[in-house]
């Protein structure tokens, strides 16, 4: 494939209706579908939409469906997407399009509150500090989930997710798992019932699509297992 | 309905499992209603009969398969919603688990 | 799903595991025998375990089997949780009912 001869990009144009509009961009080495969306935007068509910051994965906010998967597409390489000189980009799957690339996140970070993802402090700064082993297995547990930056790529991969619009989503679900996990907070019982309520962890089918996508190498359907597991114990011994 | 966000064990093994799961629900009235037919011993008898058909058979070692995947994808669900987490080696259990009860199961019924 | 419909989903299978493997032994046996029709029910009736253990399996597969499909009919059905939970108690009605039926009909009732 001769750099010269550029890239058919096809880009999703319009909200939850619209096109696709074909581009052809130029090919270059080391190139991420960012630097594509980037070259539409500025040389061919200043209209297009779409959301980017750090630009070396590490904040999240580029997450777009590429070739049908959701992924960075900063940490994209176009090279190991583009099938046969083609590339698809569309918005994230599972939320509304704003327009073009940007959706609206609002329903997902609703989602991460409705499982109660925040800290509830069980002491005040008066208070001496609360020791927590990093070796503890709850520091353990918390610390594999911890890392999520709320991308949305898993939220975009589950089926689950796509099937029924209030389920929690693998997301809002790891981080109950996380929150739960810290010895910290003074309603773990609270995050339990958030997680396990109708449209929570119950839901989940362990297709592990969201750990196939996490970026950041999360495994939520685990999180998720864990909630299953602590919420039935929780149930069978009446905190529930 | 059905596109899956990536082909991938996961997403297979949920797929048999919710197939499997929907046809013996949907399996079970008829099953009982034949089986309710016993208050006549004679309509029973034929129909004990009619299972020697080998449509009948094929449908038994049909159900026999769905039993075994269903019963699979659950215990494979159960191992990783309820024991350590190390999903490669429970799947691999799983599916040797019901391999075994569907091909034994249709050997010992003189299906296969 | 409801932490308490999870708990029954979860347990009513741990129980329906040995049972559908009695319960393919049971098949097995009388194949391999080639027992009739009137020699299964010779066995089965007025027997208060073939009662228990099968009238179990079915109150136990009712519940599953309905539960199962109230997701299914939520995520594939477009149903909603109201319609899903009322078609799921339906069916679960409708299996207990026939299921009971059956095993009234080999272990109780009949000539």
């Amino acid at each position: 494939m001769s750099q010269n001869a550029g890239i058919e990009v096809r880009v999703w144009r319009g909200g939850a209706e619209g096109r696709y509009q074909t581009f052809r961009a130029p090919r270059r080495e080391n190139q991420t579908v960012l630097d594509i969306v980037t070259w539409i935007q500025r040389e061919a068509d200043p209209t297009l939409s779409y959301r980017f910051a750090c630009r070396v994965g590490v904040c999240g906010s580029c997450a777009m469906t590429v070739n049908g998967k959701p992924r960075w597409t900063c940490r994209t390489h176009v090279s190991k997407v583009a099938s046969g000189g083609r590339l698809t980009i569309a918005p994230l799957r599972n939320l509304a399009v704003i327009r073009d690339l940007a959706t609206d996140m609002a329903p997902f970070f609703e989602k991460w509150r409705r499982a109660r993802g925040r800290f509830e402090a069980a002491i005040s700064r008066d208070d001496p500090l609360v020791p927590v082993s990093p070796e503890s297995p709850e520091r353990r547990a918390a610390d594999a989930a911890i890392e999520c930056i709320n991308c949305a790529v898993c939220h975009a991969a589950c089926d689950v997710v796509a099937w029924r619009g209030d389920y929690l989503g693998p997301a809002a679900l790891n981080r109950a798992w996380a929150a739960w996990n810290d010895v910290r907070d003074g309603d773990r019982v609270g995050v339990l019932a958030a997680a396990t309520s109708e449209a929570g962890c119950g839901n989940c089918h362990s297709h592990q699509s969201c750990a196939e996508h996490c970026p950041v190498g999360i495994d939520p359907t685990r999180s998720i297992a864990g909630l299953k597991c602590a919420g039935l114990m929780a149930l069978l011994r009446g905190e529930l | 309905m059905i596109r899956p966000a990536c082909n991938h064990p996961g997403y297979w093994a949920f797929l048999l499992h919710r197939l499997s799961g929907l046809a013996l629900v949907l399996f079970l009235p008829v099953h009982f209603w034949v089986l309710g037919t016993a208050l006549d011993e004679t309509e029973f008898g034929v129909f004990i009969a009619w299972t020697a058909h080998p449509l009948v058979k094929f449908g038994e070692w049909g159900l026999v398969l769905l039993l075994a995947a269903h019963m699979t994808g659950g215990v494979r669900l159960l191992m990783l919603e309820f024991l350590p987490w190390s999903e490669r080696q429970k799947t691999r259990i799983a599916v040797s688990l019901g391999l075994a009860l569907g091909f034994g199961a249709a050997f010992a019924l003189g299906l296969v | 799903m409801s932490a308490r419909l999870f708990l029954l989903q979860r347990l009513t299978a741990l129980i329906l595991a040995p049972l559908v493997l009695v319960h393919l032994g049971v098949i097995i046996y009388a194949v391999r025998n080639g027992l009739s029709a009137g020699e299964i029910l010779e066995r089965t009736r007025g027997s208060l375990g073939w009662a228990a253990f099968y009238g179990g399996f079915v109150l136990t597969v009712s519940a599953h089997g309905a539960i199962g499909l109230r997701s299914i009919l939520i995520e594939w059905g477009g149903q909603g949780r109201r319609s899903a939970t009322a078609i799921g108690w339906a069916a679960g009605s409708l299996l207990l009912v026939l299921g009971l039926r059956a095993v009234w009909a080999v272990t109780g009732g009949g000539a």
